[in-house]
């Protein structure tokens, strides 16, 4: 069990997991849940340029995720609903991505892998781009922790006490898109969203506060990264979706557990 | 207008000015030309019929809305308390009481439960702000909206909600908070019988500001008249406004009427 290779994939899978638990919270506390699959889904035109243009992985699916969101953005003023507008963006995006990448001829193989993610391939190098970018967004949403909560509360109370929500909302942005650029090595594209809303869903049923929501999110995803590649060892699974099963299955519990809060919480 | 208010306040500088407001949104003049000046210790309501513009002034003196031209200069450093009009928290963001009351100030334990004791709420602190009622909802906002002692208290048809004691309190609220804290008080009221009663000075607003001064002078105006009938009538039947009755419903007069304001400020 102790295998390098396995000590390298739980630090990488810790890594996202906690940066991704106090930015899955603001994703299901402001019904963003689309958009980060959509910021995922643009990823994949992220990979096939950086694989085109030989630049790193990393940097091209961080630049594409962010002009995606500032395009958003913009564009939201235009009288689309986010939905639909997200929906022509996330799927124009992983639509031209995939026909990107059958430009590049041998790289048909790797494709599969940034879909679905291969944390057991995660390098040395690999570990020090996640852990630099989910320390980078923790710090971020520590900081603005307090600004980012009342903005997403109410955008008019925080402009009465001199916090600009639009601001407070770029953050949130430009950090989803750095968890889904060092994602992609462990989960994939496709299970992303996954790891950002199933362990702040979980959380919800047992929290009373925001804060406990974030800690409690982190707990969770860590816990399910130790099953999932427990679980993906023993069962020989693929470790990206078991990682993602397991989280959905404490969830499920969870919900079982703390019916009186679940019920408020489909409200 | 801002200049007859000078002269009354000639030691003071106003808490929050608005200079030749405009501001459109969508292709529609929702505030033209608004001059107002709020200075330290008064009350001033604004009434005006539904969709005549008065949420939107309140939301552009605290910076939600740029205008189209014009401008708002707030006094530096000023502390506003905003009390909206509807507040909606997402039920997947657990939030008590006591940790709404902390953003994005935090504050003793202390402050809080004699904030929530004062209005009326005595030990709701770890209620989750979704288990309040309408009228619990309404006293914790303006509780908390108080309890960073602002400069501005900004009320925009906050006793919406309330029963009739409820009502009296808040009123009885609001005198107490102008007296003990000296705060200036900017609300957006549809009780016109308290207008009355409770304000400094009344400003009567249908996209241009029509007429204002002293609450009985206001009543007396002709253009209040128009909009609202006679304050010795039935309460319920000032609101019965018909826009196509209105003479100055539209926006081409204002120039005509707006030296009413001037007048008024004189008395």
């Amino acid at each position: 069990m102790l295998n390098d290779f396995m000590i390298r994939a739980l630090f990488a899978g810790l890594g996202v997991v906690l940066a991704a638990a106090p930015l899955g919270c603001f994703v299901v506390w402001r019904r963003m849940a689309f958009f980060g699959a959509a910021t995922a889904h643009a990823a994949v035109l992220g990979v096939a340029l950086s694989l085109a243009m030989s630049i790193s992985v990393f940097v091209g699916v961080l630049a594409i995720s962010l002009l995606m969101a500032i395009m958003v953005t913009l564009l939201s003023n235009r009288g689309y609903a986010m939905d639909t507008l997200l929906g022509v963006m996330a799927h124009a995006s992983l639509a031209f991505g995939l026909v990107a990448v059958s430009f590049v001829t041998d790289v048909r193989i790797d494709l599969m892998a940034y879909l679905f993610g291969d944390i057991l391939a995660v390098g040395r190098s690999d570990l020090a781009i996640i852990w630099g970018g989910a320390g980078l967004v923790l710090l971020l949403t520590m900081w603005r922790w307090q600004a980012l909560l009342l903005s997403t509360v109410s955008e008019d109370l925080a402009y009465a006490q001199g916090v600009n929500p639009q601001r407070e909302a770029l953050i949130l942005t430009l950090s989803l898109a750095i968890v889904v650029a060092v994602a992609i090595k462990v989960v994939g594209v496709l299970l992303i969203a996954a790891l950002l809303i199933i362990p702040a869903a979980a959380a919800r049923l047992i929290s009373r506060t925001p804060e406990r929501m974030a800690l409690g999110a982190a707990a969770i995803g860590a816990f399910s990264v130790a099953a999932g590649l427990w679980g993906s060892w023993h069962l020989d699974t693929p470790t990206g979706p078991t990682i993602v099963c397991a989280a959905a299955i404490l969830f499920a519990l969870l919900s079982v557990i703390a019916r009186p809060l679940s019920a408020r919480f489909a409200r | 207008m801002a200049m007859s208010a000078n002269i009354m306040n000639a030691s003071q500088q106003p808490l929050l000015r608005a200079q030749g407001l405009n501001i459109e949104i969508a292709g529609r003049h929702v505030l033209e030309q608004i001059d107002l000046d709020l200075m330290r210790g008064e009350i001033v309501t604004i009434v005006g019929p539904n969709g005549s513009g008065k949420s939107t002034l309140l939301r552009a003196l605290i910076g939600a809305i740029q205008p189209t031209s014009g401008q708002v200069r707030q006094a530096s450093g000023l502390r506003i308390g905003y009390v909206p009009q509807r507040l909606h928290i997402d039920p997947t963001l657990p939030l008590t009481v006591r940790r709404f009351f902390n953003l994005p100030g935090r504050h003793s334990r202390q402050a809080i439960d004699d904030a929530l004791a004062r209005a009326g709420i005595e030990g709701r602190g770890e209620t989750p702000m979704t288990g309040l009622s309408g009228g619990q909802f309404q006293r914790a906002l303006m509780a908390r909206a108080l309890l960073d002692n602002p400069d501005v208290l900004m009320l925009d048809e906050a006793s919406q909600g309330l029963d009739q004691t409820g009502t009296a309190d808040f009123y009885r609220q609001i005198e107490e908070v102008r007296n003990t804290v000296g705060c200036a008080v900017l609300m957006v009221s549809h009780d016109l019988h308290v207008v009355m009663r409770a304000a400094d000075r009344v400003i009567c607003l249908n996209h241009h500001i029509c007429c204002q001064g002293l609450p009985e002078a206001v009543s007396a105006a002709p253009e209040y008249r128009a909009l609202f009938g006679s304050v010795d009538e039935e309460a319920l039947a000032l609101f019965r406004h018909d826009p196509h009755h209105h003479p100055h419903g539209g926006h081409e007069h204002h120039g005509a009427e707006f030296h009413q304001t001037e007048h008024d400020d004189a008395q």
